[in-house]
């Protein structure tokens, strides 16, 4: 068993209703499928630079980034992105193998715009302790438990988070 | 008279170190609080010289952006270049021929010698050493002006294009690279090995200090020369190959000793190793054009793409979200140096201060690639 399934073979026990219902194949658009609630898609590396596509709620991040750590998987990034139209923000969490077989994973989940929050992961690993907050210095996104919620890259005294579609400077 | 200080053991004070000192190269501040000589808490703060790059290309198209990845890591601005062409050519599905492609090589690793040869100059100088700094600039100087006849610029360079490179290489450029690699393969030994990585200060400086260990370069995402300072044997030339680097014969330096000597040698053996490269590609160096065909507007097809490559620093990688549009709907820039430093306040604790400054100047920070 390759890398790639055994990761998708571990995340899998979090959804119970996995993706592989009616999986399109590898490489194919999912933007006409029908949107997912839930659940992990794989994808062409060659096409999107990515493995395995996660998609899972606000709750479920923090249990995803155990069991990537488990599988020896490092944090590349955490970016946001901003639906104004669904009234929802994403956040993308990269995830990749220092060395050996090479898989990357990407984690996304949706949080309502209103009321934008998510647990931290920065208790698994540090490296999301910055990440965090530059996502929350840019978009207001609350990570949960995290230990030091401040700007980073923003000065101190900033009231607006720039990469929201409807900041107007 | 002088009145002794006793400080008590449980009496701390915050030292600041920037944002405008010279051992930073930049505008970083480290927040230090400190027993004595002794460093108990370190924490960067960044931010000083912050331009909002991603949101500067939500703004514009996707060539407008271009020249503003050379801003970031100026010292290895190619790398930069060849990573937003290499994102948006995967997503718009652009096709690149071969000769772009080796140009591209040749004209990235060349960037790489220049950009470790400045990290070697500019750590020196931060241990107090001088003249190496002076032999590092002149090689240097060669690079920029061999980089400077084609790309048209000395530092921030706008050199790739989606689809290829904006200018041909011709024959004086590539006999003035051949004669750049044997008259630096001439002057490492002596100038550079004797001189300095020999040199007993340097070691007893940099020995040994700054230990890095590989599960603390996994926890906080460390890239390039650090974790391969780390045992880790991971570049993205090799791990993840892109452009035409499988077609060449290298090797990936990787020393376990984890400490900021480690990360030296492991800088000076890349030397070495993009020197092969660019040999290797001028000798194969295919003829043919150096513009693909592109469309003059792109639109990519709306969705997730991600690529990443192997700066002088480590792992770059663009994470580009796309809605069909003419612009990028969303782009995070993922810089290795800003995971690099994030590890640095858990390693400088319990460090003496001039061997956080030694250790803090081997994870070669650029500071505009952290704050971006």
């Amino acid at each position: 068993m390759g890398l790639m399934e055994r990761t998708q073979a571990a995340l899998a026990k979090m959804f119970p209703q996995p993706a592989s219902a009616a999986p399109p194949p590898a490489g194919e658009e999912n933007q006409e499928a029908p949107p997912r609630e839930q659940g992990i898609l794989a994808v062409d590396p060659a096409r999107h630079g990515c493995h395995l596509d996660v998609l899972c709620g606000p709750g479920q991040v923090v249990e995803v980034a155990r069991t990537l750590d488990r599988e020896g998987y490092f944090l590349e990034a955490i970016s946001g992105v901003d639906w104004p139209d669904k009234g929802q923000f994403e956040v993308i969490y990269d995830y990749n193998r220092l060395g050996g077989e090479h898989c990357r994973v990407m984690v996304r989940a949706l949080v309502d715009r209103g009321e934008p929050v998510v647990p931290t992961i920065s208790g698994v690993f540090p490296a999301a302790d910055w990440h965090e907050r530059e996502t929350f210095d840019f978009y207001g996104i609350h990570f949960q438990g995290h230990p030091n919620l401040i700007r980073i890259l923003l000065p101190e005294d900033a009231d607006f988070h720039p990469l929201r579609k409807d900041y107007m400077p | 008279m002088t009145v002794p200080v006793h400080l008590r053991h449980d009496e701390t004070f915050v030292l600041n170190l920037g944002p405008q000192h010279p051992a930073t190269h930049g505008v970083l501040r480290v927040k230090l609080t400190m027993d004595g000589e002794y460093i108990v808490k370190a924490e960067p703060v960044l931010g000083y010289i912050h331009r909002m790059h991603e949101k500067l290309a939500e703004g514009g198209t996707f060539a407008q952006f271009m020249p503003n990845t050379a801003r970031m890591d100026y010292l290895h601005a190619l790398a930069f270049n060849h990573g937003w062409a290499l994102v948006v050519e995967k997503a718009a599905g652009i096709e690149v021929p071969e000769r772009a492609e080796y140009i591209r090589v040749i004209t990235v690793e060349l960037n790489r010698i220049a950009s470790h040869l400045l990290w070697w100059a500019a750590f020196l100088l931060d241990l107090g050493g001088f003249t190496p700094l002076l032999y590092a600039f002149d090689d240097r100087e060669k690079i920029v002006d061999l980089l400077e006849r084609v790309t048209g610029s000395r530092l921030t360079y706008c050199y790739l294009r989606f689809g290829g490179v904006y200018n041909d290489i011709d024959d004086e450029f590539i006999a003035g690279t051949r004669d750049f690699i044997k008259r630096l393969r001439g002057r490492m030994p002596r100038l550079y090995h004797d001189l300095v990585t020999h040199n007993i200060i340097l070691i007893k400086r940099i020995k040994d200090i700054g230990f890095v260990s590989a599960e603390q370069c996994r926890r906080y995402g460390a890239t390039g020369p650090v974790a391969r300072g780390s045992g880790i044997d991971y570049d993205i030339r090799k791990n993840e190959p892109y452009s035409v680097y499988p077609e060449f014969d290298f090797d990936v330096p990787v020393f376990d000793e984890c400490d900021s000597m480690a990360r030296y040698m492991v800088r000076m053996h890349e030397i070495e190793q993009s020197m092969r490269i660019i040999e290797q590609a001028l000798d194969k160096l295919p003829a043919g054009p150096v513009m693909g065909k592109a469309p003059k507007v792109l639109k990519p097809e709306a969705g997730y793409y991600y690529s990443a490559v192997e700066t002088a620093r480590g792992s770059l990688g663009h994470r580009l979200v796309c809605n069909g549009d003419k612009n990028p709907y969303k782009l995070k820039l993922r810089s290795p140096t800003f995971s690099n430093l994030s590890l640095f306040g858990e390693v400088a604790e319990g460090m003496l201060l001039a061997d956080a400054l030694a250790f803090m100047g081997s994870l070669d920070l650029v500071i505009p690639e952290i704050d971006r």
